[in-house]
């Protein structure tokens, strides 16, 4: 064994061949770009824009509405990339070879989120040059469209270290999936079915997808539950809180 | 010692041979009852159903008081139980007895707001705009008396849809087509003989038409007979960012009216004009006066000015502002309970796979379509069961909390409540079994959670009720995917007579049983893809 390369790079390296040598991954980042590309061409071609009007609709935003289902694969990438290991056993000895449980859940966070961030730039780029053909005046040089393209690739990572903390912390990929699908997607359903509009805000502001897409907007900004970059905040937040559970349950429970 | 050694004595009511369906479905119904996660797991989601349905009741209050008692009035309630808006200005005498009322009509005008949005009820309404809505009425009508809700009878004039006959508010019937004018008058009339009333319509008030003979059950002797206007409030639909939104404003309806002619036994010397105001809220107001309209006679003319409704209820109408809630505003943790469902129930397939015990339960039950249909069963009953539990609580309790702290919750007959709790519950069991046919499909959990919940069913219904997608894309996401289920949770009927944004989660696209049909289809379709993939795969 080499002494000289330290601990956390072996298992930065043990990792990322874990990542490497399954097909499901690679599979995976395919489909978030191919799905999220997909979806948002299919949002903006059902848009239409009556030539010489001005357009009601944040073009930006529309053009990257497939952000929406393609966080829902990163989800699984993520969660399966550690509920796996404890659906086979393979986690006795994966913390065998590597016992120092938070330099396992850093590894794991890095290989899983670096790949996502590679397949949220080619999504979210796709996605705004599929809207820029369909849909008027939507500009890359725009700091507001750029801000909102960075913005959604940060959104992708963060969705992706979320689902790996909530996975640690429940140790099922089912159930770790239903967690975080249900995290993203129930806020805003809930948000709609209250119709007092104090409530509807305060919820959405909590809402790690609502506040954290919030981020997409280049129009009507004050109209938001929170601002841009404040919003993804939120999401940050959520991933955080997530991270530490999960790095709790591996500290201090039996695998 | 020896004899725990030998093996079971085979029972006589298990006959060697390939099993049954029945011992099939026990073998599955112990594999989910003895996993005290899965049971856990669907008690949390029936848990969640309630806890987020009932907690969410006050947040439903939607005026920004504490209280409900602030700002919403009952409707009135009409004839056959629904909620109703009997507002509308009457020149009114009574009648006793048969007999018959005859009006020709020359004009039919209309004001309304020119900024719908702006003005909130009980506020100053400057500008206006001329120019009728395509539902403002006016017309004569006999009436149960003057109280909101009563039973009536009316032909009507109106400024979109020609000439009607409508009563007891979800009756229209449509008589000659075509706007009053001058040149093109419309003579109306209206005949009690009992309890039926009869409407004809007339453009020379010579050779008349029978438009539809209304059954008005328990009409007194005495009716009140006269000429009505109403006009309900504009309705502006704007696409803007985040989705579209709807806007009203007040309007008000002015007809014109001659030869008017009452026959049978009728009371009083002249007209008396007054208001019928049952729309649950405040008359808008105008130059300072409540806006209540107008009766103006003049030489052998008569004009009268009334604005408001006389039309069902449906949620959020243009006409009735307070009146949103529905019984099934009580179930916004539906989503919550479903995905702790979708979850259990694709674990239940693909749980099988993890460990290979999938290889030991074929051995025991060699029949792909028998053990298929066994795991079906168990959780489809198993989510039906709970559903109908946590709904079955849901639904009745919440209405009770809302209505307790004031707040109007449009009344449904105890049939289609009944259709709410029932059929939500086979929404969810169906859902189930979509998500274990994709478990079976896909024999990966994460995959088949993510399939069910994503592309199926919940983010379909998200992006088709919430999110900013443009009108078309969002009706063609609640007809064409899984989401169409939750059709099952339309309880207020559309009226074509009411113009108002018949919109998710109130309304879909699909019919509760057609929506509900489009869900039981791709289960099917889920389920036949399982069965053939699990003949021609090995375990």
């Amino acid at each position: 064994m080499n002494a000289a390369v330290p601990a956390l790079g072996r298992a930065l390296r043990a990792e990322w061949t874990k990542q490497r040598t399954v097909a499901g991954p690679a599979w995976l980042l395919a489909v978030v770009v191919v799905l999220t590309i997909a979806v948002s061409a299919a949002a903006a071609a059902t848009f239409h824009c009556r030539p010489g009007t001005e357009c009601p609709v944040d073009t930006a935003r529309l053009s990257l509405t497939g952000v929406q289902v393609g966080q829902a694969v990163v989800a699984v990438l993520a969660a399966t990339a550690v509920g796996a290991e404890y659906g086979t056993g393979l986690i006795r000895v994966t913390l065998t070879a590597v016992p120092g449980r938070l330099t396992l859940l850093a590894t794991k966070a890095v290989t899983v989120t670096v790949p996502v961030l590679v397949a949220a730039a080619g999504a979210v780029l796709g996605s705004l040059q599929v809207g820029r053909l369909l849909l008027p005046r939507l500009s890359l040089a725009d700091g507001q469209v750029l801000r909102a393209a960075g913005g959604s690739v940060l959104y992708l990572a963060l969705i992706a270290l979320l689902t790996v903390g909530v996975a640690a912390a429940v140790r099922d990929t089912a159930a770790a999936l239903g967690v975080v699908l249900g995290l993203l997607y129930l806020f805003p359903i809930v948000s709609a079915a209250v119709s007092n509009p104090h409530w509807q805000r305060r919820l959405d502001q909590l809402s790690p997808m609502k506040s954290g897409l919030a981020i997409q907007a280049t129009t009507n900004l004050p109209d938001l539950p929170l601002a841009p970059w404040p919003g993804l905040g939120v999401l940050a937040a959520w991933t955080a809180a997530a991270l530490l559970a999960g790095a709790l349950v591996l500290r201090f429970r039996d695998a | 010692m020896t004899a725990t050694l030998l093996p079971p004595p085979v029972s006589s009511t298990q006959p060697p041979g390939p099993p049954g369906f029945g011992r099939a479905l026990r073998a599955e119904w112990t594999k989910f009852r003895t996993l005290r996660g899965w049971i856990i797991a669907v008690l949390v989601g029936l848990a969640l159903i309630d806890a987020v349905g009932l907690l969410l009741v006050r947040g439903s209050i939607g005026c920004g008081t504490a209280s409900g008692k602030a700002c919403y009035q009952p409707l009135p309630t009409g004839p056959d139980g629904e909620a109703v808006t009997d507002a509308f200005y009457f020149a009114h005498r009574t009648l006793t007895g048969d007999g018959t009322i005859t009006a020709r009509m020359t004009d039919l005008t209309g004001r309304y707001s020119s900024h719908p949005g702006q003005v909130a009820a009980g506020q100053e309404d400057s500008g206006e705009t001329v120019g009728t809505q395509p539902w403002s009425k006016a017309g004569i009508l006999i009436k149960d008396g003057l109280t909101p809700g009563s039973a009536y009878a009316a032909m009507t004039a109106t400024g979109g849809h020609g000439t009607r006959m409508q009563w007891n508010f979800t009756h229209d019937a449509a008589g000659l087509p075509g706007p009053v004018t001058g040149s093109s008058p419309r003579w109306l009339r209206l005949t009690r003989s009992g309890d039926t009333v009869t409407g004809y319509d007339s453009s020379d008030g010579v050779t008349w038409a029978k438009v539809a003979t209304a059954r008005l059950t328990g009409l007194p002797a005495t009716v009140q007979v006269g000429l009505f206007a109403t006009s309900p409030g504009v309705l502006v639909l704007t696409e803007s960012f985040g989705g579209s939104s709807a806007t009203g404003g007040p309007s008000t309806a002015t007809g014109t009216f001659d030869h008017v002619a009452l026959s049978g036994t009728v009371g009083g010397a002249d007209w008396a004009g007054g208001a019928v105001n049952g729309d649950g809220r405040p008359a808008p107001l105008r130059d300072g006066r409540p806006l209540v309209g107008s009766y103006r006679p003049s030489g052998g003319q008569i004009t009268v000015t009334g604005s408001g409704d006389i039309a069902p209820a449906v949620p959020a109408a243009s006409t009735s502002p307070g009146a949103t809630a529905t019984i099934g505003d009580h179930l916004a943790g539906i989503f919550l309970g479903l995905v702790v469902l979708i979850v259990v129930a694709a674990m239940f397939a693909t749980a099988e796979y993890r460990r290979g015990l999938i290889r030991i339960t074929l051995a025991a039950i060699p029949s792909r379509g028998r053990l298929l249909a066994a795991k079906a069963t168990v959780i489809g009953a198993v989510t039906f069961a709970a559903g109908l539990v946590a709904v079955g609580v849901a639904v009745p309790v919440g209405v009770r909390i809302s209505r307790d702290s004031g707040f109007y919750v449009l009344p449904v007959s105890g049939a289609i409540e009944a259709r709410l709790i029932v059929g939500t519950a086979l929404v969810l069991a169906v859902c189930s079994v979509l998500a274990l046919a994709v478990g079976v499909i896909l024999r990966r959990g994460a995959a088949a959670v993510a399939a069910v919940v994503v592309v199926g069913i919940v983010l379909p219904y998200l992006l088709g009720t919430a999110a900013g997608l443009p009108d078309s894309a969002r009706e063609w996401l609640l007809r064409v995917t899984p989401a169409a289920g939750f059709a099952i949770g339309q309880t207020i009927p559309r009226y074509a007579q009411v113009t108002a944004r018949y919109d998710a989660p109130a309304y879909f696209p699909l019919g509760p049983w057609a929506g509900f049909a489009v869900l039981c289809g791709y289960a099917t379709v889920a389920l036949a893809i399982a069965y053939l993939l699990l003949r021609r795969r090995d375990a």
